[in-house]
């Protein structure tokens, strides 16, 4: 499978998840830049945490702009997987991608620390290899992670089962503890946690590892 | 013409920051502030428009950039 990470001004874990899908999966893998819209030759595409426009306005509001957006929408109505990590996944919200915004967190401070997660949901074909109540150790990095989305939205992503990972101790005040979803067509996948700095060993953590292991199958 | 935007969260929205700015009020003896809002102050200068266009204009860049409805609402002044 081929990964294409995006790599957008001030995205700064674009190189951590090409060394993952690279080195440590072993996948064809590589850098697209944001003005580069094409993405024909990609399999999954990654958004990447970071800063993306320097969170100028709100979180992912530029970033969602840029002349790739158009084509990851498209790629994303294609049923081809899609995978937003933390400022990435501010972007795929922004984008209209998947339901819901987020705030500040709610303690006014980055959170940047191990955090337990419980899978949900493996109603996804970036938790192949997880299974449902599973506990995950994955750090979290981020000032504005505090996912916010209307009562009726909410209640439409639980009867669809689209809350794939929740928080077990919120970090950040997000509605429900929720730290990941996904969409109706559930192959655009948004999370805080940052699966790619809990992939190798020597990290502290390989829980990660599994997200992008289960991709592999999808395609 | 020239447009004032003011962006708020939406009064359903917690808006931490404003809950911290209240207490910090409070604690300096600024009592009897019942909320405050927290909010972001855009102006834009539109060249030469009619006050119809400028408004219809300003209402898009509202929906399509500077607010976003699902957490935020907004409001502006047009002179």
């Amino acid at each position: 499978m081929r990964f294409g990470v995006v790599v957008f001004p001030g995205s700064n874990c674009d190189h951590d998840c090409l060394h993952v899908v690279k080195d440590v999966l072993g996948q064809p893998a590589e850098f697209v830049w944001h003005k580069d819209p094409d993405l024909s030759k990609i399999d999954c595409v990654v958004l990447p945490g970071g800063f993306s426009y320097g969170d100028y306005l709100r979180t992912g509001a530029i970033a969602r702009f840029s002349p790739v957006m158009d084509a990851v929408k498209k790629h994303a109505e294609k049923g081809r997987p899609v995978i937003g990590i933390c400022n990435g996944f501010q972007i795929l919200l922004e984008a209209g991608l998947l339901p819901g915004a987020m705030l500040r967190n709610e303690s006014l401070k980055f959170v940047c620390k191990f955090v337990t997660l419980k899978v949900d949901s493996t109603h996804s074909p970036f938790m192949k290899h997880l299974k449902k109540d599973q506990r995950l150790s994955i750090p979290v990095a981020h000032g504005e992670g505090n996912y916010y989305a209307d009562d009726a939205t909410l209640k439409k992503l639980n009867e669809n089962d689209q809350v794939l990972l929740r928080y077990v101790d919120n970090p950040n005040g997000s509605r429900e503890d929720i730290a990941g979803i996904t969409n109706e067509a559930r192959n655009v996948f948004g999370l805080m946690p940052h699966p790619e700095r809990a992939s190798e060993k020597e990290l502290g953590s390989t829980d990660g590892l599994a997200i992008f292991q289960s991709i592999l199958e999808a395609v | 013409m020239k447009a004032k935007v003011y962006v708020t969260l939406k009064k359903s929205v917690l808006d931490p920051q404003g809950k911290v700015v209240q207490q910090a009020l409070e604690s300096l003896g600024f009592s009897g502030v019942s909320d405050v809002r927290m909010g972001k102050y855009i102006e834009l200068d539109l060249g030469a428009v009619d006050r119809a266009k400028a408004e219809e204009r300003v209402k898009s860049m509202c929906e399509k950039l500077l607010a976003n409805t699902v957490i935020e609402e907004y409001r502006y002044e047009l002179n």
